[in-house]
C-alpha cells in the first residue's frame, strides 16, 4: 500500500479517449486542473468546482462524472473520455454536435462540453427518452444563456437521427 | 477553491484501511466516491492530513440480500444499487428515492454508505435507513459492532462512527408482506437536497411516517390513527430551522402537506 505523500508529484496514468497519458500530480490536484493544465486538454471547463454546474463532466470508466469531485491521483488508471475525443475524425461533428449548431443550443459555450459528455452517454443507454426524462436528466447542468430549450431541442433531434441512422456517434 | 494539501493512500484491503484509521485516528478521512468529500476539502471545511482511498477493496464490493435485509457494502455506487434489477422487488422505498439523491452524474460516483457516513439532515439515504429501521456495520482494527439506524444518526453531520472506524456495510431490512411504501420530496429544483422528504410504510394497523429536511436528523413517528390533527401535531413538535432555503414554519406545513400525501400513497400501494 504504497502512500503517496502530500508535497511530492506522483505519476498518474490513464487513459484518455482511447490514448494512453501520463504526467505528474500532486494529491491534491483536480482531474480538472489534471487534464487541463498538466495535459493540455482545455475542452473540459471549470465552473463552480464543487460539484454544481456541470460545465466539468467528462466519462469516467464509462459514466457522466465531475472531474472537478475526482482527484487525479484517484483516477489513475481509469479510463476518461472528454470532449476532445466526441468528433470522430477532423474536421466532422458527431451527430449529437452536429445537432447542437442546428438549434443554437450553445451561446457562450461555457456549460457545453459537460452537457455533451452526459448527452453522449445518455442518449447511447436510453436511445428514445421523452422530453420530461431529458429535462430531469440535465438537471445536474446549469446554463445560464440558452434557457435550456434548444439544448432539449438539439438532444431530441440528435436522439431521433441516431435511431434512424443507427450510428453511434 | 483548491484543497488543501494530504496524503494519499488507495488501500488494497480491508486490513490496510483499518490500519490507517488506526493509526491516524482523527486525521485520516474515508475517500470513497468523494461527492461530499471533495468539494468539502476544496472549500477548505475539511483538512486531514491523509485520504484512504477504500474504491479499490474488494472486500466491499458486496450487494447481496442476507437473511430479511439487503447488505450493502461500502463500495458500492449509488448507480449501481439503483441499476440492481432486484431492487424494487426487495425494497421498494429504496427504489423510490434512490433517483431524488443528487443527479445521474454524482450518483455515477457516490456511494450508499459515504450518504450515510456524511449524515446530511437533509439526504435521502439515512432517511430511508431510519424509516426501515436498517443498521450500519462498523468496523476497526480487530473490532465490529452493528449499530441501529436511529442511534447511528446523533445531529447535523454527526454520527456514532468512532474515528479509527469504517462504515462496512449498510443493512436496509427487505419488504415485508402487507406493507406499503412510498416517498415525496420538496426541493427547489431536481436533484437539490431536500426542504421536506418523507418516507412512508403502511402496515394494516398503522403507519410509519419519517421526515427529513426538518431537524437535525432523521424523525420517525408511528401514527396508530392517521389525521389531520396527529400530523399537526407531529409537525409542531419537530424542531425544525430556519435556513436560506426555506423558514422553519414552512417547514411544518410541508411536514402536514407531503406527509398526509405520502401516507395516503403508502396505504394505496400496501399489497
Ligand atoms: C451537485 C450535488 C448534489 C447532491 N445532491 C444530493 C442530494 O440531493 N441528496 C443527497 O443525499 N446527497 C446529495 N449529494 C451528495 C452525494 O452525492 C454524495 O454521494 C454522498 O453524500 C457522499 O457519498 P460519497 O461516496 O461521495 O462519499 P465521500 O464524499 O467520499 O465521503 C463523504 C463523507 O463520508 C465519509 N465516508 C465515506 N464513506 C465512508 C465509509 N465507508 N466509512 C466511513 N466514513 C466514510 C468521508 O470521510 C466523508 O467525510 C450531492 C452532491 C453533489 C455534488
Ligand atoms: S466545475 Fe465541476 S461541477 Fe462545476
Ligand atoms: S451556453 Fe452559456 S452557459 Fe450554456
Amino acid at each position: 500500500m504504497p502512500r503517496l505523500s502530500a508535497d511530492a508529484r506522483h505519476n498518474v496514468r490513464l487513459e484518455i479517449n482511447g490514448r494512453a497519458h501520463e504526467a505528474e500530480a500532486e494529491p491534491r490536484m483536480l482531474l480538472t486542473d489534471f487534464l487541463r493544465h498538466r495535459l493540455g486538454l482545455t475542452g473540459t471547463h471549470v465552473g463552480c468546482e464543487h460539484g454544481v454546474c456541470g460545465a466539468c463532466t467528462v466519462q469516467i470508466d464509462g459514466a457522466p462524472a465531475r472531474a472537478c469531485l475526482t482527484l487525479a491521483v484517484q483516477a489513475d488508471g481509469a479510463s476518461i473520455r472528454t470532449v476532445e475525443g466526441l468528433a470522430p475524425e477532423p474536421g466532422r461533428l458527431s451527430v449529437l454536435q452536429e445537432a447542437f449548431r442546428r438549434h443554437h443550443a450553445l451561446q457562450c459555450g461555457f456549460c457545453t462540453a459537460g452537457i455533451l459528455m452526459s448527452l453522449d452517454w445518455y442518449l447511447r443507454e436510453k436511445p428514445d427518452p421523452s422530453e420530461a426524462e431529458l429535462r430531469e436528466f440535465l438537471s445536474g447542468h446549469i446554463c445560464r444563456c440558452t434557457g435550456y430549450v434548444p439544448i432539449v431541442a438539439a438532444a431530441l433531434d440528435a436522439a431521433r437521427r441516431l435511431r434512424e441512422t443507427g450510428e453511434s456517434k | 477553491m483548491k484543497p488543501a494539501p494530504f496524503d494519499y493512500v488507495r488501500a488494497g484491503s480491508l486490513a490496510e484501511t483499518h490500519d490507517v484509521l488506526a493509526s491516524e485516528g482523527g486525521e485520516a478521512a474515508v475517500l470513497a466516491g468523494g461527492q461530499s468529500l471533495v468539494p468539502l476539502l476544496s472549500m477548505r471545511m475539511a483538512r486531514p492530513k491523509v485520504l484512504v482511498d477504500i474504491m479499490h477493496v474488494d472486500e466491499l464490493a458486496s450487494l447481496r440480500v442476507d437473511g430479511d435485509a439487503i447488505y450493502v457494502g461500502a463500495r458500492l455506487r449509488q448507480a449501481e444499487l439503483l441499476g440492481w434489477p432486484e431492487l424494487a422487488k426487495h425494497q421498494p422505498l429504496l427504489a423510490h428515492a434512490l433517483p431524488w439523491v443528487g443527479h445521474w452524474q454524482t450518483r455515477a460516483r457516490g456511494t450508499v454508505c459515504g450518504s450515510v457516513a456524511l449524515a446530511d439532515p437533509s439526504a435521502e439515504l439515512p432517511l430511508v435507513l431510519a424509516a426501515l429501521g436498517g443498521h450500519v456495520i462498523l468496523s476497526s482494527r480487530g473490532a465490529h459492532r452493528r449499530v441501529p439506524a436511529d442511534e447511528f444518526f446523533q445531529g447535523i453531520m454527526s454520527t456514532a462512527r468512532n474515528d479509527d472506524e469504517l462504515i462496512e456495510a449498510v443493512s436496509f431490512p427487505c419488504r415485508r408482506n402487507g406493507e406499503g411504501y412510498a416517498f415525496r420530496e420538496f426541493a427547489r429544483r431536481h436533484g437539490d437536497f431536500a426542504i421536506v422528504a418523507c418516507a412512508a410504510i403502511a402496515t394494516e394497523k398503522s403507519v410509519r411516517l419519517a421526515v427529513g429536511g426538518v431537524a437535525d436528523r432523521p424523525v420517525v413517528r408511528d401514527f396508530p390513527e392517521v389525521s389531520d390533527e396527529a400530523l399537526g401535531d407531529f409537525a409542531a413538535g419537530l424542531e425544525a430551522r430556519d435556513d436560506l432555503h426555506a423558514t422553519a414554519s414552512y417547514r411544518r406545513m410541508l411536514v402536514c402537506k407531503l406527509g398526509a400525501e405520502t401516507i395516503a400513497e403508502a396505504q394505496a400501494c400496501r399489497a
